[in-house]
């Protein structure tokens, strides 16, 4: 049928939403430059100034070293247990099959603040230090359905006998899972690890009531919200943080779409 | 039999995972509630007095309500704002759709924490819309009810949701047989016709995911209120976070969360009883 | 003249995909002509990729010229967009809509014209019971088995009496045994209603079993129009000829022409061959066919008053109601013969020498 124009307003209107989605982002870029303290319009000429404090700022520095930590070893473990439920939710039917599913994907819509609170008073109970460790705890939580819905996106996609060749070969099952079914969904186990390394990094809510005395990053900029001195600074960081994150999540992307199409040769 | 002894040992270490830390902190704070308060000699007394306290005091039903409110306001808006983003994503950008797509998503996976943050550089008294507004003489004076009022939550909100509401209304949509469509046109539909008595109805079940995905964590949501709501675009989030960030009654705030929880729980009921909850976690 | 009900004149489609880095034009349909008579049953029959499909899409309206014109009715209609055009489409995959029961499915198109609801639902009711589907009006389509969907389909269709009915290769997901008998039942349906049906199919049986004419494309080519008759006898080129039913093609080279018939030599022996057009010149090599039915097989001995030319059984299959032979020629061709087994017809056996003969008025010289 025929093809619109280009300029139709549900276009015109889409380019909007799109503009005003990256404008908060464009904003903190162009104050990152901005050479005041005041984050208020007009602007007032360019400076990097803020950016070269930022390799000062040990707290800050350590803040980020937190959420690195935080996030690498979350995400290993949510990708890890995600191939798991992927693998067992995909491949076999079992009783209790749906209730798994809704319970592993029930952190997605559950308000952070429940899921925070909960955890903060159990870890209180068994005498836990809090700490990014219990932060990253809840992290895996929440980050686990997202693991497991992109890995189960690529092992739909991929057939069954890959892994029945594999053992018809002399492979165990296991063996098969490690020389077959892993390395095909490679690139989606990295996105999926990447994704929740994303979700880790700028988790700010659960992240609030659980790192004790060791903040994330998140926690640690929120914290320096009540500084108006100091705002230019987490202005800066934030604008090198969106972009770190961008960029992170277009590999993401990139490295799920290569999975998919891989195996189709031949 | 094979099959089910691989799939529990799949399935042993995430069901415990989630078992001992989902679940268990969920049922430890239901029986917190029933304590008399944190420390020393009231942590051992096991009391009905929270809940008491919470069914008569109606500020606490009041708030929880209007947060219901606010974040009703914010997922149907959402749904009507990212219908025809997504509307467009799959009728008219053709093979350029997942690649707009990704366009659309990308600033969400960004933190949340810093982008209301940066809505403040554009709300606030100085900020960017009133220096707009002032600049093209709409307005006389810069109106600072743009930020810290309900108002800036119910936007800020419904500028972080709606490309997440985006996604299950484009997959619903994406699934929509082109040959209906046609099938339509040749039974006599002029186009905006076939919208609506095909597309539309078809596409409900991604709507309605849409919606419910949005709506249960916002009635949770404090951190936007913290940060551009002031004194009155507190949500119920706000109180819970303050009863163990600040008050420290701890039992206090486990009982509203836990009218909290039941509440998404009930909401969730109702998701998967409109069916389509269940269609989209098909795998 | 009487008012064709569909006419195409040169009609041409060209799409532009992208193989690769660059862009391709793709010749859906080439100066396609075609006059469909009211009333008639035309399919259009060809291999996958053949144009068939677009053609039928030219009419309906999905797709629009990219030259030629389209005439329904004596109108012109390449700017006519399909919800004005006066022809309903049996789409492939039946295209029922899966959120209204089977008899809203059948009413839409009486309801987007805002037939009041209580004639419209007794108008789908009769157009429900003339497919046999009287009391499925209630369901919903997903729990009908793809027969019934198939009828629901063209019920919808049908009860807007539309001039000319479109179907896509409507059988094409039944099994076989429901597959002969739809296309009996959709003959007199047919038959029973009396409007134009053009038919995509790219099964050449059923095309000749349904069907007033048929037009074989291939590569967006017409390539025959005719009765059924006409086609399997007379047909015009090798791909016609190969398309439909079966064919043996042997080499064989022009001797001397005559009227309507050449003499053609093959390997050592002379036959005669009936002439297509254009018309061939002695000492031409060409390719004559002969459909296996129409071979005559002796043993060698035999009153030799027939002639014919020698060759070695190779195979012999055995399918029921006829057994083939698969005879190699003295001429070095491998044929197909296939002989009918009344029980009056000697056998043969593997490694037999046998004499093959035809008539000629079955032999029919073809180009590529």
């Amino acid at each position: 049928m025929q093809q619109k124009a280009s300029f139709s307003p549900l276009s015109i209107y889409f380019w909007c939403f799109v503009f005003i989605l990256f404008l908060p982002i464009i904003l903190l870029i162009i104050f990152s430059f901005n050479n005041s303290v005041q984050l208020v319009f007009p602007l007032k000429g360019f400076t990097l100034q803020w950016y070269q404090s930022l390799s000062e700022n040990t707290e800050m520095l350590k803040a980020v070293r937190t959420s690195i930590i935080l996030g690498f070893s979350s995400s290993l473990v949510a990708t890890i247990l995600g191939t798991m439920t992927a693998i067992a939710v995909v491949r076999y039917s079992f009783p209790g099959r749906s209730f798994f599913i809704a319970v592993s994907a029930m952190p997605l819509v559950i308000p952070y603040v429940i899921l925070g609170v909960s955890l903060l008073i159990m870890f209180h109970q068994i005498g836990v230090h809090l700490s990014a460790m219990t932060a990253g705890i809840a992290h895996v939580v929440i980050s686990l359905p997202y693991a497991t819905l992109v890995i189960a996106a690529r092992l739909v996609g991929f057939p069954q006998n890959l892994e029945e060749a594999a053992m018809d070969l002399g492979a165990t099952y296991w063996g098969a899972l490690l020389r077959v079914t892993i390395p095909i969904c490679f690139p989606a186990l990295m996105a999926a690890f990447l994704i929740c390394f994303t979700i880790s990094f700028d988790e700010f809510a659960i992240a609030s009531f659980l790192v004790g005395t060791q903040p994330t990053l998140p926690v640690y900029l929120y914290s320096q919200l009540r500084f108006p001195t100091r705002l230019p600074l987490v202005v800066s960081l934030a604008s090198l943080l969106m972009v770190a994150s961008m960029v992170i999540v277009l590999l993401a992307e990139w490295l799920r779409r290569a999975g998919q199409t891989a195996p189709r040769k031949g | 039999m094979e099959n089910r002894q691989r799939v529990a040992v799949l399935l042993a270490p995430p069901s415990l995972y989630l078992l001992f830390l989902f679940l268990l902190p969920l049922g430890i704070m239901a029986v917190f509630s029933f304590r008399a308060g944190t420390i020393g000699a009231a942590s051992q007394v096991y009391t009905l007095e929270n809940y008491q306290e919470f069914i008569q005091n109606t500020s606490y039903h009041r708030l929880l309500w209007r947060s219901g409110m606010i974040a009703l306001t914010i997922s149907c808006f959402s749904v009507i704002m990212a219908y025809p983003l997504a509307y467009y994503l799959v009728f008219r950008a053709g093979a350029k759709r997942v690649t707009l797509l990704t366009l659309l998503i990308i600033p969400t996976w960004t933190s949340y924490l810093l982008r209301i943050f940066a809505w403040k550089l554009i709300l606030g008294s100085s900020g960017l819309l009133n220096t707009f507004l002032l600049w093209t003489g709409i307005i006389e004076e810069a109106s600072p009810i743009l930020l810290y009022s309900r108002g800036a939550v119910v936007i800020t909100l419904i500028y972080v949701w709606v490309p997440f509401v985006a996604l299950p209304i484009f997959a619903g949509l994406e699934r929509i047989d082109r040959n209906l469509l046609e099938a339509a046109a040749d039974l006599g539909c002029k186009p905006w016709e076939a919208f609506l008595r095909v597309t539309l109805p078809l596409s409900l079940p991604g709507v309605v995911a849409g919606f419910f995905f949005a709506l249960i964590p916002t009635l949770g949501e404090f951190v936007t209120p913290l940060l551009v709501g002031g004194g009155q675009g507190a949500m119920y989030g706000n109180l819970i976070q303050d009863q163990f960030v600040r008050a420290l009654n701890w039992p206090m705030g486990s009982v509203m969360s836990l009218a909290m929880l039941v509440v998404v729980l009930v909401l969730i009921f109702v998701f998967t009883r409109i069916g389509s909850g269940t269609k989209l976690l098909e795998f | 003249m009487s008012e064709c009900s569909v006419e195409l004149r040169q009609a041409t489609k060209t799409f532009t995909t992208k193989r690769g880095a660059n862009l391709e034009d793709v010749l859906a349909v080439r100066g396609l002509s075609l006059s469909i008579e009211p009333g008639e049953f035309f399919t259009l029959l060809g291999p996958s990729g053949c144009g068939k499909t677009t053609t039928l899409r030219l009419i309906a309206g999905f797709e629009t010229p990219t030259s030629g014109d389209v005439f329904i009715q004596g109108k012109l209609m390449n700017k006519v967009p399909p919800y004005q055009r006066p022809v309903n489409t049996v789409f492939q995959n039946y295209a029922l809509f899966p959120h209204l029961t089977v008899l809203k499915n059948v009413a839409f198109g009486m309801a987007v014209k805002r037939v009041p609801r209580v004639e419209r639902e007794k108008l789908a009711q009769q157009a429900l019971e003339l497919v046999q589907l009287g009391d499925m009006g209630d369901r919903k389509p997903s729990q009908l088995s793809g027969g019934q969907q198939q009828r629901v389909a063209l019920a919808r269709a049908l009860v807007n009496k539309p001039g000319v009915l479109l179907l896509d290769e409507p059988l094409g997901a039944l099994d076989l045994k429901l597959r002969k008998a739809m296309q009996i039942e959709l003959k007199q349906l047919q038959m029973q209603v009396g409007i134009t049906f053009i038919y995509v199919t790219h099964d050449q049986e059923e095309a000749l079993t349904m069907s007033d004419r048929v037009a074989v494309m291939h590569k967006g080519v017409l390539q025959q129009c005719g009765t059924p008759h006409e086609l399997y006898e007379k047909p015009v080129n090798q791909f016609v000829a190969d398309f439909i039913g079966e064919s043996n093609f042997i080499k064989a080279k022009v001797y001397r022409v005559s009227g309507n018939e050449a003499l053609v030599s093959v390997g050592r022996e002379y036959f005669s061959a009936v002439i297509g057009e254009p018309q061939p010149q002695a000492g031409q090599e060409i390719t004559i066919s002969v459909r296996p039915e129409k071979i005559v097989i002796n043993a060698p001995d035999a009153s030799a008053h027939q002639g014919g030319l020698g060759g070695l059984v190779e195979q012999v299959i055995y399918v029921g109601a006829d057994t083939r032979y698969v005879i190699n020629l003295e001429s070095g061709s491998t044929i197909v013969a296939r002989v009918q087994n009344t029980g009056n017809v000697e056998e043969f056996v593997k490694g037999d020498a046998v004499m093959v003969y035809w008539e000629a008025e079955d032999a029919h010289i073809l180009w590529f």
